[in-house]
């Protein structure tokens, strides 16, 4: 008998998570939707049956989804049968006054962080499980599985505690948080041979299909649900693309593909010289330190 | 510490300079493993440098995350590319041109999958190198040509040591700024031995390179023609990590699970439904298996083996599962589940090395929390029995107290007995961590060695 790599990510992940049961009081699991997410649910399963998950899953909604996306979160949420909380960022907005950011490349995804922030303060959550792995950037890539935040969430990259062999600490102060990174070790392509050895199901979005497009900046952006509004110089098209990550609407571009089974998404990824969130992600190239700036004010 | 590994230590120095290795791909083709590396070292050593020049020359770099290195590295005097941008993510890092945190890296080639954790060389940043390197099993420790072994190459390199870190990779860098000189790398070698024959390494190997210009790094250098031994990358690809090489005895792997959490799904066709969920921490558990728990010292036997509802008949480390026992025992989060016939050390006094980590000072009569596997008990110093000094690694005994980055060997007495191996013998089962009660940050790593005399 003899593991494989991905045997030991799975136990690592399921390791963390049950680490996660048995040291918090109110955690929670951060569902986007997105193919990490539905990954970590497959995990939750696998650490948790025949009980219940010992958290409720929690979606910060921006208003600016995938349809295909929340329809398949939907469905999952009530085919496993545990509990989903639904908070959106419109809400926030509307309570917080906040200001919307408007013009060409406007994205709520900034705003996700009050909401999130809100949550976590709603519902006194101690530790919120996330999907993010330290391949997709270079201030994840630094990032400890137990990622204590302050009380306004934020990350302090220069004073993270020792985290040694598989020994967690997660005590803390009360208002404070811990951001929990079970698939820390997991590469994209880690992700999608799990998703096929596991056989998950992932939203349709995620393979090959027509749509409507605009291409801005070099990027194919969706057209879905009017929230990109096209502006005259933009061009409009009809591509058969897929989604390599699914995320906000306003800040997530579709690859043109022909790959409409897992098979052949892995044979795109193994064979694309362009990185995850470089592809796909708008909001990382604003700045050199976008990520890092985003995690000192409390995002993932 | 072994006569065994000093004479590997300077017989690998005579085979790297007199002859060729021979090296084996056999076991590697058979199935692709995992090998988990750390780089070490004195600040600007060039360890940021080694591993984005590894990962270039490899070949492991994306379009985009070169691209956006090299528009990084316009903003600099130069205009070169700096290679250390690829794992020096931070903003201040960039500022300063140091590494401040342990970077991970995922890379692969045909023959074996790596992680790659890039320490920080300042001292100041020690913890986070402590941090990285525990889950490692070799670690690059890098060399300046034209400085030698520094104070920090000797702290490195002992921490690795009491880490149980089995394979050491010399990296004698900045072979340009020496003229590529034999006469340096075989002068630093025959130095480093000497250093060597008093740690615990399996083996040592010794490269002389340049990480800027990519000499012995993935290529072969021409520049020096006298080096007939492996590059980086070769030896990496190559060497014998194969844990079960050294057999999966019942000393050696002890079955050890820690319990992490209770499933009691409590409806009604689950009614009875009672399994620990936890980690194989080490060795194999089978249906049927006598059992012990620790800490009351309670026995039963294995009923059955899960994982999500799927029945196994055994499962080995480094397994997550579910475990359900034959008979009703009082148990719950914190005890460890042995198989009876192999019982770790128990005891309420132990001996440990210590990695201090913290700035406030350790004394003895200070309390704190002390995880192992699963557990958590208070504790308190009982003694400081020594402290070693990084550049001698000769022990001090009489030491007051203990600053930040200090390493000794100190006794503690725990309120609830703890259950463990020593950590020389099974690093899975033997590490335990210090957690100070108000701040609760970890300020110690510890490799426990046994109860105290
Ligand atoms: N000439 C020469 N310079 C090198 C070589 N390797 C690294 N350097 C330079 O040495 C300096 C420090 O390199 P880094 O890679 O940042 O060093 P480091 O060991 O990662 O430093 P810390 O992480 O801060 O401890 C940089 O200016 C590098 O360009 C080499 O082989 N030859
Ligand atoms: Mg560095």
């Amino acid at each position: 008998m003899k593991l494989d790599y991905l045997d030991q990510l799975e136990s690592e992940a399921i390791h963390i998570m049950r680490e996660v049961a048995g040291q918090f009081e109110r955690p929670a699991l951060l569902f986007s939707g997105g193919k990490d997410s539905i990954t970590l649910v497959h995990l939750a399963l696998k650490a948790f049956r025949p009980g219940k998950f010992p958290f409720p899953l929690v979606h910060i909604d921006t208003g600016h989804n995938f349809q295909e996306a929340l329809d398949f979160r939907d469905d999952l949420a009530e085919r496993i049968g545990e509990k989903l909380i639904v908070r959106y960022v419109e809400d926030t907005i509307r309570e917080k006054k906040l200001k919307e950011p408007t013009g060409r490349n406007a994205t709520r995804n900034g705003l996700q962080t009050f909401t999130l922030l809100d949550a976590i303060e709603e519902f006194e959550f101690d530790a919120c499980i996330g999907g993010a792995r330290r391949d997709e950037e270079k201030a994840r890539a630094k990032e400890r599985v137990f990622s204590v935040r302050d009380e306004f969430g934020s990350w302090d990259p220069k004073r993270q505690r020792p985290e040694l062999w598989n020994l967690y600490n997660g005590r803390i102060h009360k208002g404070e948080n811990v951001r929990v990174f079970p698939i820390s070790n997991w590469t994209e392509l880690d992700v999608w041979n799990y998703i096929r050895r596991e056989k998950i199901a992932l939203p349709s979005i995620y393979f090959a299909h027509e749509r409507e497009l605009l291409i801005r900046d070099g990027k194919l952006m969706a057209t879905a649900g009017g929230v990109i509004k096209p502006e005259p110089d933009d061009q409009l098209v009809t591509r058969r693309v897929r989604f390599r990550t699914v995320g906000d609407i306003s800040c997530t571009a579709a690859s043109e593909s022909q790959a409409d089974t897992l098979d052949a998404v892995i044979d795109e990824i193994q064979a694309t010289r362009i990185s995850e969130r470089g592809e796909t992600r708008m909001d990382d190239q604003l700045s050199e330190a976008a990520m890092e700036d985003r995690k000192k004010g409390g995002y993932f | 510490m072994s006569e065994r590994a000093n004479d590997r230590a300077a017989g690998a120095v005579k085979s790297v300079l007199r002859q060729p290795l021979i090296r084996s791909f056999t076991l590697s083709l058979i199935k692709m493993d995992l090998l988990r590396f750390i780089t070490a070292g004195s600040v600007d050593d060039g360890k940021s440098t080694l591993i984005g020049r590894l990962l270039y020359d490899s070949k492991s770099i994306l379009a985009d995350q070169l691209e956006a290195i090299e528009r990084a590295s316009k903003s600099r005097d130069d205009g070169e590319i700096d290679l250390a941008l690829l794992t020096d993510g931070l903003r201040s890092e960039r500022e300063q041109g140091i590494t401040i945190d342990v970077a991970y890296r995922y890379f692969q080639t045909p023959k074996r999958k790596f992680i790659i954790v890039d320490a920080p060389g300042h001292i100041q940043y020690t913890r986070n190198m402590v941090t990285g390197a525990s889950n490692c099993q070799l670690a690059v420790v890098l060399v300046d040509a034209r400085h030698g072994v520094a104070e920090q190459t000797r702290r490195h390199s002992l921490i690795a040591s009491l880490l149980g870190i089995p394979h050491i990779v010399v990296a004698v860098n900045k072979m340009d700024l020496v003229d590529y000189s034999q006469d340096v790398f075989s002068n630093i070698c025959i130095h480093y031995a000497e250093l060597a024959k008093k740690l615990n390494a399996h083996q040592v190997t010794y490269i002389p390179m340049s990480a800027l210009n990519g000499d012995n790094v993935v290529d072969r250098s021409t520049t020096m023609p006298w080096y007939e031994g492996p590059t980086l990358l070769e030896h990496l690809e190559t060497v014998g990590i194969d844990d079960d090489a050294e057999g999966k005895t019942e000393e050696r792997h002890p079955a050890r699970f820690p319990v992490q959490y209770v499933i009691r799904p409590q409806t009604a066709e689950l009614h009875d439904y009672r399994g620990y969920a936890g980690k194989i921490t080490s060795g194999l558990f089978r249906k049927g298996d006598a059992i012990t728990v620790l800490p009351s010292g309670e026995t039963s036997t294995i009923n059955a083996i899960e994982i999500a509802e799927e029945h196994l008949d055994e499962a080995i480390s480094p397994m997550s599962v579910v475990l359900h026992l034959a008979t009703d025992v009082d148990i719950s989060r914190g005890d460890l589940i042995v198989r009876s016939n192999s019982q770790p050390v128990s005891t309420q006094t132990v001996d440990a090395m210590l990695c201090w980590m913290d700035t406030k000072e350790f004394k003895v009569g200070n309390k704190y929390v002390l995880q192992v596997g699963t557990a958590r008990t208070r504790c308190s110093v009982r003694e400081i029995t020594y402290q070693l000094n990084v550049n001698t690694y000769e022990e001090t005994e009489d030491v007051e107290s203990l600053k930040l980055n200090d390493l000794a060997k100190v006794v503690l007495r725990t309120a609830q007995p703890i259950s463990f191996d020593p950590y020389q013998k099974n690093r899975a089962t033997g590490g335990a961590i210090l957690i100070d009660e108000t701040s609760n940050v970890t300020v110690g790593a510890l490799m426990l060695v046994g109860e105290a005399g």
